[in-house]
């Protein structure tokens, strides 16, 4: 695998990701639990769509066969997508998508950071741009979640159903494969596995403000980046590019 | 009418560094945190603000309707508390 190729893969992953995890923030449009918090979700998916668009554009550049944007969100099958399964899981109820926008947004404030120092400027420059947006949705989660976690008996009980949820999926963020190692060595991607236990330290503390706890006993769940998805990301992609499959190139 | 709804607060924004506040209108949020959070999401999504306020709408005292006349008019036959009569040096405006 050359660099280009592996630069490719890598922007994938975190084009994939924000794009599904916006998709399904948008399924909140018109449904959030408050008027200011509809809009604050859709604010957050309109963030990673746009962040999406970003390692898109380089996606296609590095490739360089001619592909869009476009082509990549539309025209790809859940097999092709890398994006970490923690995108794709469901929304549930308010307290679950909270509860996994923090789980993201924590990891990746870690990761862009890592990434903003990459020697691949593009990469740097995307990542740095991300990460202003990732912070604050990092800080609205995060304030919902203590909120939810220590407001009333119903709305802990409902945060820690999202934590029995979500938790098997967040060893599938810090696993590495040769993309990941071809580009470590070239100081252009990171050290992904480095981050786990700065990471763990973050959500632990901050679960436990909010009087969660993390599951003793949760098996975990990966392999996004081989492009092994649970059942739902076929559902999201069906939705997601069905206009585009029926009409070509549409555009409003 | 059983009301479920959060406390209001009116968000003001200030548009660029040393400019006035100016109100933009309100938003429902349970505390001043998330107030401040709802108000950024609702009012400033287009770059409008450098810097925002949240006040508790219940903290803000208002002229009613019915003070129009005693509060506003008295000033309006008085041309003399207009400071059009003189010249200032050096004032651009006439």
């Amino acid at each position: 695998m050359t660099n280009q190729e592996a630069i490719f893969e890598y922007c994938l992953r975190i084009g994939d990701t924000s794009l599904i995890l916006g998709q399904r923030l948008a399924e909140w449009c018109g449904h959030g639990p408050i008027l200011e918090e509809d809009i604050a979700l859709t604010n957050i998916s309109l963030d990673l769509i746009g962040q999406t668009r970003g390692f898109y554009d380089y996606a296609c550049q590095v490739e360089n066969k001619g592909r869009t944007e476009d082509d990549l969100a539309f025209l790809r099958n859940d097999r092709d997508y890398r994006n970490l399964l923690m995108a794709e899981q469901p929304n549930g109820d308010f307290g679950q998508t909270i509860f996994r926008q923090f789980l993201i947004s924590s990891y990746y404030t870690l990761f862009f950071t890592a990434l903003s120092k990459s020697n691949d400027e593009t990469l740097a420059a995307l990542a740095q741009k991300s990460l202003k947006e990732v912070n604050y949705h990092l800080r609205h989660s995060t304030e919902w979640m203590l909120r939810l976690g220590n407001g009333t008996e119903e709305s802990a009980r409902r945060m820690r159903t999202a934590v029995e949820e979500l938790w098997m999926f967040t060893e599938d963020f810090f696993d590495m494969n040769d993309v990941d190692r071809i580009l470590l060595q070239a100081g252009i991607g990171i050290d992904n596995s480095a981050l786990r236990a700065d990471w763990l330290h973050f959500a632990q503390d901050k679960m436990k403000e909010a009087g969660l706890l993390i599951p003793e006993k949760s098996f975990a769940i990966r392999g996004s980046r081989e492009g092994k998805h649970t059942e739902h990301l076929g559902h999201i992609l069906a939705e997601m590019q069905s206009l585009h499959r029926a009409h070509p190139g549409a555009t409003w | 009418m059983k009301n479920d709804n959060w406390p209001l607060w009116e968000v003001f924004t200030q548009k660029r560094f040393g400019a006035p506040f100016e109100h933009a209108g309100n938003v429902h949020a349970p505390d001043k945190e998330l107030a401040l959070m709802n108000a950024r999401d609702v009012y400033s999504r287009r770059n409008e603000a450098t810097c925002i306020w949240v006040v508790p709408s219940d903290a803000i005292t208002s002229s009613t309707p019915e003070d129009m006349g005693p509060f506003f008019e008295p000033s309006n036959d008085k041309i003399y508390r207009h400071p059009n009569f003189y010249k200032t040096p050096g004032a651009s405006f006439e």
